[in-house]
């Protein structure tokens, strides 16, 4: 018997699931038959053996049972028996052997369980110094054995040992009840313990060797995890070891020594006393690591929760932000018609929080009394989706009438029902003060208007009245005229009868007279020959006012109209011993005008200029102004001059400077202001210039052409 | 046309004139210048005169009684018979239309009143003078007069 290295076994590298798988099977297992025939499965399965038996010795019993085979034929195994008394039989000797025992050949005389010439016979037992309690018997491995093989027979001695022990204990009495409780904390599946008060162990259940005793062939992982549990659960007993209560409850966390994962339990430990053994400790290990992960679950759970509240609360509170951040009073009512949510302005209205003055609470009330039957409206009106009124409230400070717009939108559910009311009011006292002020100013204006019109109908009136007076003062003059003209018609004939008679008398027509009789008749002559030219001055002035001066337009010399000028003043010009000249400067056009009536206007000039001046000389000049296209005619003379303040007098009515009845200078006093006229009227204009003392200069200008009236 | 006036020494001057003192006047002083002068006082009488003196030429007031110088004038320059005497206007109004009115009507002068003897007799020796010439064709119808030789 001698242990040779095997050459490439064939259980080796046996994947360790198989082995755990196996050992799982034989922890649960309790019938050592049952167990057995696993083995000889694995081996053939997982190990080229072509023969396997399992022999075991039950209870006090010297005979070794045939419990499993494979590969043996029924003949080989016919009537097998073996004692264990029989201590010659190899197979006997190898019980106490300490190391599997290969027997190469057999002596004849010795029956086997086995065809094979040669096996390998391995003690099955829990230890190696005890005394097997079986054997295991394998064929067709040659002489080396591997270490699968070995491993399954430390594995299945060990379950042996367990099995046959238990069955001995169960075959007394005492080990009958012993069983029974053995089998009891079998049964529960919660791990068991007892152990002394230093935590050695001295009982554990099926569970609780799973946790806390690796086999010796288990997995390095799995010993450390072995090792490890029951590091933990020492130190958790000894901790709570000191001062005790009779059951105490603790968390243990342990590791999975199959999975590696963390597995928690609740402990529940309790001392007992027994008389023999002394005190020991119960421990029962209750899996909660499902329970604290539901329990973390929960509590993350509960977390998310307390999030998404507080999110709501956020949420809330920006929402309340926002609508007490709205100037306008919002109010939320439930179907029922009471406020359930409202912002601060509107508080101010509806809840006076702290005040306890009457009158305020009072108009509170009434506040809420409106705003409930504006809402019962909305609510009785369900149809619509918005609804608008006008409510009259009173500010609760100051009883102030609050005039406001109410604009109420309803909120429904899903289902279509009146969950809340949503109102808003707005304050109507701005807009109303607007609409008044409108209409203050729409009266103001109408007023204005009806004031204008009035104005305008007067202003009208009064246009027509003077219209009428326009016109009856149009009649008067044209009458007034037409009277003047009649008049002097009629001062004519007899003052033409006056003037013949005279005339006659003074040409001796009647006879001779006698002197003094002469210069009598020269006075009636010269005196009615001034009343005459009065006459035809005033029927001159009355036809151009009346505008019924006729124009006769025609084209003359300016030369020629000097010399006819000249003519006609002739004895008057002799008389004076005046130098008169006329002159024209440069080329003078004929001028297309009025003859007779510039004719007069420059015989008054020149007899004016002679009346007065006592000595020196008159001078008559025309011009062209190309320019202006106009002919300039001045007449100036080195007379008495007029001063300053009268150069506008000499143009007027009736005006001779020295009024006085005695005057020197004879004239109606009406020349100068009838040649201004018809300058005027031939489209001209006459100006003066002149230095008293020093003479006169009367200037004519005249369109060269007049326009046509 | 000279025919129908009849051959007298000094030229005959009809004056047509409702105003008696300036009738008169002008009578005499026209005498006293050595005219002939007839007279008549209305416009109807001034036709009549006309015809059955034929005048040398006829002195028309045009503010007339019974009918105004103005158509007395038109009627005497449509007439065949009289067609050919000078008339000269005599009138107070000096107002715009008269003058025109006067013409229009066929008068060959326009004398204003106030007028002086004199002036008017100038005026008619003008008319007379030129009438003549006009019509000189040997008859000696428009003579000078030499002196005052009252006719009636």
């Amino acid at each position: 018997m001698s242990r040779l290295a095997a050459p490439l076994a064939p259980g080796h590298g046996v994947e360790s699931d198989a082995k755990l798988a196996f050992v799982e099977f034989l922890l649960t297992s309790v019938d050592v038959q049952e167990s057995a025939r696993r083995a000889v499965d694995w081996l053939v399965a997982h190990v080229a053996v072509s023969e396997a038996a399992v022999l075991v010795a039950e209870g006090m019993s010297p005979e070794m049972q045939l419990v499993a085979e494979h590969g043996v034929s029924s003949g080989a195994i016919m009537d097998f028996a073996l004692s264990r008394e029989d201590t010659s039989h190899p197979l006997i000797a190898a019980l106490d052997s300490p190391e599997p025992v290969y027997i190469k050949t057999l002596p004849a005389h010795y029956r086997v369980p086995l065809e094979a010439a040669a096996f390998h016979v391995i003690p099955l037992r829990a230890y190696a110094s005890e005394p097997g309690q079986g054997l295991l018997i394998v064929g067709g491995l040659g002489p080396e054995i591997d270490s699968e093989t070995m491993w399954l027979g430390r594995t299945l001695g060990k379950q042996v040992s367990r099995l046959l022990g238990r069955q001995l204990l169960a075959e007394t009495r005492f080990g009958q009840e012993r069983m029974l409780l053995y089998s009891i904390i079998n049964a529960v599946t919660d791990p068991i313990l007892l152990t002394d008060t230093e935590g050695k162990l001295i009982i554990a259940n099926t569970h609780a060797e799973k946790l806390f005793a690796a086999p010796e062939e288990a997995s390095e992982g799995w010993r450390r995890a072995a090792a490890l549990n029951n590091m933990l659960f020492s130190a958790a007993l000894s901790t709570s070891a000191v001062g005790m209560a009779e059951l105490a409850r603790r968390e243990l966390l342990l590791v999975d020594p199959l999975e590696g994962s963390d597995l928690l339990f609740e402990l529940l430990s309790s001392r007992a006393k027994d008389e023999r053994q002394g005190t020991y400790v119960v421990s029962i290990l209750r899996n909660v690591t499902d329970l604290a992960r539901a329990k973390e679950e929960i509590e993350e759970s509960y977390r998310t929760l307390r999030i998404a509240q507080a999110e709501v609360r956020d949420e809330r509170h920006r929402l309340d932000l926002i609508i007490d951040s709205v100037a306008d009073p919002i109010l939320v009512t439930d179907q029922e018609g009471d406020i359930v949510l409202m912002n601060t302005p509107a508080e101010r209205l509806f809840n006076a929080p702290g005040v306890d003055d009457e009158a305020t609470l009072r108009r509170v009330r009434a506040n809420g009394a409106n705003l409930t039957s504006f809402v019962s409206n909305v609510l009785t009106r369900s149809g619509e989706q918005r609804y608008r009124g006008e409510i009259q409230l009173g500010d609760p400070s100051t009883g102030r009438p609050l005039p406001v717009e109410a604009v109420a939108g309803t909120i429904l559910s899903e289902q279509g029902e009146l969950m809340w009311v949503v109102t808003i009011l707005h304050d109507l006292t701005e807009a109303l003060e607007k609409a008044r002020l409108y209409e203050q100013l729409k009266q103001g204006s109408v007023q204005l208007e009806r004031k204008v019109q009035e104005a305008t109908a007067e202003l009208a009136e009064q246009n027509e009245l003077l219209r009428r007076q326009h016109i009856e003062l149009e009649q008067a003059s044209a009458l007034k005229s037409q009277f003047l003209a009649n008049m002097s018609h009629e001062f004519r004939t007899p003052l033409n009868a006056i003037l013949g008679y005279t005339h006659m008398l003074l040409n001796n027509v009647t006879g001779p007279v006698t002197e003094p009789q002469r210069k009598s008749l020269s006075r009636i002559d010269s005196n009615s020959r001034h009343l005459l030219a009065l006459i035809n001055d005033i029927l001159d002035i009355t036809r151009i006012e009346a505008g019924r001066m006729p124009l006769n337009a025609s084209a003359f010399g300016i030369g020629e109209l000097f010399d006819e000028v000249l003519a006609e003043l002739e004895p008057i010009i002799k008389r004076s011993n005046l130098s008169v000249t006329t002159r024209l400067r440069g080329n003078v056009p004929s001028v297309r005008s009025d003859r007779q009536k510039v004719k007069q206007i420059v015989l008054n000039l020149l007899s004016n200029a002679l009346k007065f001046t006592p000595a020196g000389s008159v001078t008559m000049t025309a011009w062209f102004d190309a320019r202006a296209k106009q002919v300039e005619i001045a007449v100036k003379d080195t007379g008495v001059g007029i001063p300053v303040d009268d150069q506008v007098k000499v143009f007027e009515d009736f005006r001779q400077l020295d009024s006085s009845p005695a005057r020197g200078y004879g004239g109606t006093g009406l020349g100068l202001s009838i040649c201004r006229r018809l300058a005027n009227i031939l489209g001209g204009t006459i100006d003066l210039a002149s230095v008293p003392g020093r003479g006169s200069t009367f200037t004519l200008r005249l369109p060269a052409k007049a326009r046509r009236r | 046309m000279t025919g129908a006036t009849k051959v007298r020494e000094q030229p005959l001057v009809l004056v047509v004139e409702d105003y008696q003192d300036a009738r008169e006047m002008y009578a005499a002083y026209l005498q006293f210048s050595g005219f002939e002068v007839a007279e008549a006082g209305n416009g109807v009488e001034a036709i009549e005169k006309t015809r059955e003196l034929l005048p040398d030429i006829v002195l028309m007031d045009l503010a007339l009684p019974r009918m105004d110088g103005w158509e007395a004038t038109r009627r005497l320059k449509n007439d065949e018979l009289t067609k050919h005497i000078p008339i000269v206007a005599l009138t107070g109004h000096a107002l715009a239309g008269h003058a025109e009115g006067a013409r229009e009507a066929g008068c060959d002068a326009f004398v204003t009143k106030p007028c002086l003897p004199d002036a008017l007799v100038a005026e008619i020796k003008r008319l007379l003078d030129q009438h003549r010439r006009k019509s000189d064709n040997g008859t000696d119808a428009g003579r000078v007069p030499k002196s005052s030789k009252k006719r009636t």
